[in-house]
């Protein structure tokens, strides 16, 4: 078991990464990554709703009757995230109100429903509760990235720090980045270095 | 007039797909034959007119502060029940398709062989959960919501159909290796952002 414990954790960092191999997803990737700080809630927030529900549905699995699972996995993950979105909304409120819908849509996220069909319906709680930290630590890698790359070239700061000079910004934000094109073109690129690096390709 | 405003802007400038990014992880799956693309563009169309305006009803008579006044239970009629929306949307759209596609099965047999396979995907596609959430954040009345519904759901609709037939073209392009499959997908949805961004301000 001791390889398939690194396994499963390191392996979607990169290999098996949920967003750039798996196609898993997206959605969420482009919507809070104008700046970092949601990037990095919405990160924490998806992994832990991940591994929870992984840990959840995996401990039920033997119970669970195949023809209504997605109906009691839907149930577990809202649950998981109705509780997620009230911490936000208690501690984090000004985080919460930039973030809007997409806390909620954690529920959509094709990577919690992914993780479940794919692994925590075959799999001991153990396990599955680290594939879903993993998962969630693979799309949080790519997320940060997006985050970084669209908050330094659209805002000019990384996390509210200042970075780029005064002239970069003169003439107000950098639109591109800012916007949604930016971030469909900004994951367009990673995912095209990211599948150089570890050589996978799509055939077509 | 206002309606029909409304229905513009939803469909070209504020398009579900390409600004706020909903149901990327169907968008990217089903784009590789026009027909497919048709099917399912046709399918989110038909699910998100039906569960907006049910939604609405179900978060103005059951679920909004003081929506329970309709009993004449005092103590019902001040409980605020909005936390509970998550769960009780994500339940009402996997009802919904459900009741959908038993009735297309019914009695429109015809359209039910062309959607059916598609119909259950819907349930767990985030244009539709997000549909409902945006139209609970921005407060809509209820014949917006019916518009915002249809008009939501054609723009997700036409942006499927658009990328499957550039895909189709893009067939024959010598693309890098590592950009095959998702990267150019990413990048070509990035260029019709843009040009959707084009529509920015107008108005009947």
């Amino acid at each position: 078991m001791a390889t398939s414990i690194k396994k499963v954790i390191v392996d979607p960092l990169s290999e098996n990464n949920p967003i750039t191999v798996q196609i898993l997803g997206i959605c969420s990737s482009l919507a809070v990554t104008t700046q970092v700080d949601t990037a990095f809630a919405m990160s924490v927030g998806l992994t832990l709703v991940t591994a929870f529900s992984n840990l959840v549905i995996s401990a039920m699995r033997n119970f669970i009757p195949s023809k209504i699972r997605i109906i009691i996995e839907l149930a577990v993950v809202s649950t998981l995230v109705i509780v997620t979105d009230q911490i936000l909304r208690a501690y984090f409120f000004e985080l919460s109100r930039q973030m809007s819908v997409f806390v909620g849509l954690i529920i959509t996220n094709c990577i919690v429903m992914g993780r479940l069909e794919a692994f925590a319906l075959q799999n001991p709680p153990g396990i599955s509760f680290l594939d879903g930290i993993g998962n969630g630590l693979g799309y949080s890698a790519i997320l940060m990235t997006v985050g970084s790359i669209r908050e330094i070239l659209g805002k000019g700061s990384w996390g509210g720090i200042v970075l780029m000079p005064q002239s970069y910004m003169d003439h107000g934000l950098n639109g591109l980045m800012v916007l949604a094109p930016g971030a469909f073109l900004c994951l367009g690129l990673i995912i095209w270095i990211q599948r150089t690096l570890i050589k996978k390709y799509e055939t077509d | 007039m206002e309606l029909f405003n409304l229905a513009i802007r939803n469909i070209f400038i504020e398009n579900i797909l390409l600004s706020t990014f909903l149901g990327m992880c169907s968008f990217l799956a089903c784009s590789k034959k026009v027909e497919t693309a048709t099917g399912l563009g046709m399918a989110v169309v038909f699910v998100q007119t039906i569960t907006a305006p049910v939604n609405w009803l179900i978060l103005n008579y059951l679920l909004a502060p003081g929506a329970l006044a309709w009993t004449g239970i005092p103590a019902l009629a001040s409980m605020d029940l909005t936390f509970l929306n998550f769960i009780t949307f994500i339940s009402t759209i996997a009802f919904m398709t459900q009741i959908v596609e038993m009735t297309l099965d019914k009695f429109v047999p015809s359209l039910y062989n062309s959607l059916g396979i598609f119909l259950p995907l819907i349930a767990v596609n985030c244009a539709i959960l997000g549909g409902s959430l945006f139209m609970a954040e921005r407060s809509y009345t209820f014949p917006q919501t019916m518009v915002y519904g249809f008009s939501s759901g054609a723009g997700w609709a036409l942006a499927i159909i658009s990328l499957a037939a550039i895909r189709k073209k893009l067939r024959y392009s010598n693309i890098p290796n590592g950009l095959k499959g998702l990267g150019i997908a990413m990048i070509v949805t990035g260029l019709m952002a843009l040009g959707f961004m084009t529509f920015t301000g107008v108005n009947m």
